[in-house]
């Protein structure tokens, strides 16, 4: 094992090793997830709240699509994809979960420190965004960004992992507790699709405020990790 | 971070991966093929273990039956020797039972339902999207397995149905409790249209494992020799074997 010199921490990269290819290999498993769902969607485009639903109930919401039936193949091949997908994102998740809270690299990049919760900086950050100019800070993530974080990988894709496994037969079985947390079967598929929705929104945000703070300067540490307090660097 | 801590984190996950795989041979599904056969696989061996116990699917009250159950599939086979046992209200159909059993046979549909039944509110879910609940009333599958004396060897149970379908279940499914060969439906005589007169119930998968028209069981140790050996007529469209999802 090679010994590192003590300088190290001034050359650790800005995003390490793990989160890059966790970002990435979620990246990939998202896009096929959402295409792939698509796929499944067209099926049955209807929405229903609590156990059960089809054509001839009334639907909570609809897409104004015509339902694909007959082409088997599309959500065959969607259905495949999806479960393929998914098993590589929940491994991929508890991997980065668990050296996240292994490395405390939650509690050091995602905790806001005390002068970010202040209510001047704030309202200052939220007029930078306002006003479409760059938010970055001089190290680490501003706290719009721990606060969008933290929802995401906290809040939104467990939700959506519960919720798409209480559409499972043998899951719920085992676990039935899933169906009195989304309030039914039907009810988990709408809030499964309603929670895409919103990480869809989210990628789409992220990836604009990716451009607005520097398209290169933040899309190659993520890729190379990137020398540390290099943030946002406009080209 | 400690390259020391991780390599062995890594060897831990591989060696427990390893004895994994290694006790839990002969829990793959029939069809491992194609790209996707990897998580099908992974799918399978981690609805077993979580099922181990053979805990039931949810039942419900009768307020809560859908009115209008949906129709899927064929809703009345044209086959000349069903229609005549409809004709005939079914009073001379049989169910052939054959394959590792120490007493094949047809059994008539009298004989099925003078054996104890079971009445189960369930929820129906379609691989389409929507979800259904109805009451089905039959003979446990494991009765009549038991009945037929099916042999320890037994891995799967095959259907064929009046209509051209054919599927199977690995034991676990099979002997489950809330698994049926169902000829009631909603207090009623199963309708034509829901596969009359008996249909398979199972509980802890889709609906296309549930065939209707069930015209033959099977009981085999492999499913490899059998049509094109995926074990499920379903899996030729693209749809896995296993479907508790």
């Amino acid at each position: 094992m090679e010994l590192r010199p003590e300088t190290e921490s001034a050359r650790e990269s800005r995003h390490k090793r793990p989160v890059r290819i966790t970002h990435w290999v979620n990246a990939m498993s998202f896009l096929a997830l959402t295409v792939s769902g698509v796929g499944i969607l067209l099926a049955h485009p209807r929405f229903y709240w609590g156990e059960t639903g089809y054509f001839d109930t009334p639907a909570a919401f609809e897409l104004p699509i015509k339902p694909v039936l007959e082409e088997l193949w599309v959500r065959a091949w969607g259905r495949n994809v999806h479960f393929m997908a998914a098993w590589i994102a929940v491994g991929n998740g508890l991997a980065y979960a668990g050296w996240g809270f292994y490395t405390g690299h939650f509690r050091t990049r995602f905790l806001p420190g005390r002068e970010q919760l202040e209510w001047k900086s704030i309202s200052a950050l939220i007029g930078k965004h306002l006003r479409l100019k760059n938010p970055s800070e001089a190290s680490g993530y501003n706290i719009l960004q721990k606060f969008a974080y933290s929802c995401v990988v906290f809040g939104l894709l467990p939700l959506l992992i519960l919720s798409g496994l209480t559409m499972s037969p043998g899951v719920t079985a085992a676990f039935p507790q899933l169906f009195t947390l989304f309030g039914g079967r039907q009810s988990a598929r709408t809030i499964h699709f309603i929670l895409a929705n919103v990480l869809l929104l989210f990628v789409v945000i992220h990836v604009f405020m990716t451009f607005l703070a520097g398209f290169r300067g933040n899309v190659m540490p993520m890729i190379t990790g990137g020398p540390r307090g290099q943030t946002g660097v406009k080209r | 971070m400690k390259k020391p801590s991780r390599r062995k984190l890594l060897a831990g996950f591989a060696g427990a991966g390893g004895a994994y795989l290694a006790a839990s041979r002969g829990t793959f599904p029939p069809a491992c093929r194609g790209i996707f056969g990897a998580s099908d696989a992974l799918t399978f061996a981690a609805h077993r273990a979580l099922l181990s116990h053979q805990p039931l699917a949810r039942e419900f009250g009768r307020e809560m039956i859908t009115k209008n159950f949906p129709v899927n599939g064929t809703r009345n086979p044209e086959d000349a020797s069903y229609q005549k046992l409809l004709a005939g209200r079914f009073t001379d159909w049989r169910l052939p039972v054959d394959g590792l059993v120490s007493n094949p046979g047809e059994l008539p549909l009298s004989l099925l339902k003078s054996l104890p039944s079971r009445t189960q509110i369930t929820q129906h879910s379609c691989e389409e999207g929507w979800s259904a609940i109805g009451e089905w009333t039959g003979v446990q599958l494991s009765r009549v397995l038991e009945r037929v004396g099916a042999i320890p060897q037994a891995r799967y149970v095959v259907f064929r149905t009046v209509d051209g379908w054919w599927d199977s279940l690995d034991m676990s499914d099979a002997m489950h409790p809330q698994t049926l060969l169902a000829y009631g439906m909603n207090g009623g005589d199963l309708p034509v249209a829901h596969g009359a007169p008996l249909r398979l119930r199972v509980e802890r998968q889709l609906g296309y494992k549930n065939l209707k028209f069930v015209s033959r069981i099977t009981v085999t140790d492999r499913v490899d020799n059998i049509e094109d050996g995926t074990g499920s007529g379903a899996f030729s469209a693209g749809f896995p074997w296993y479907a508790g999802i």
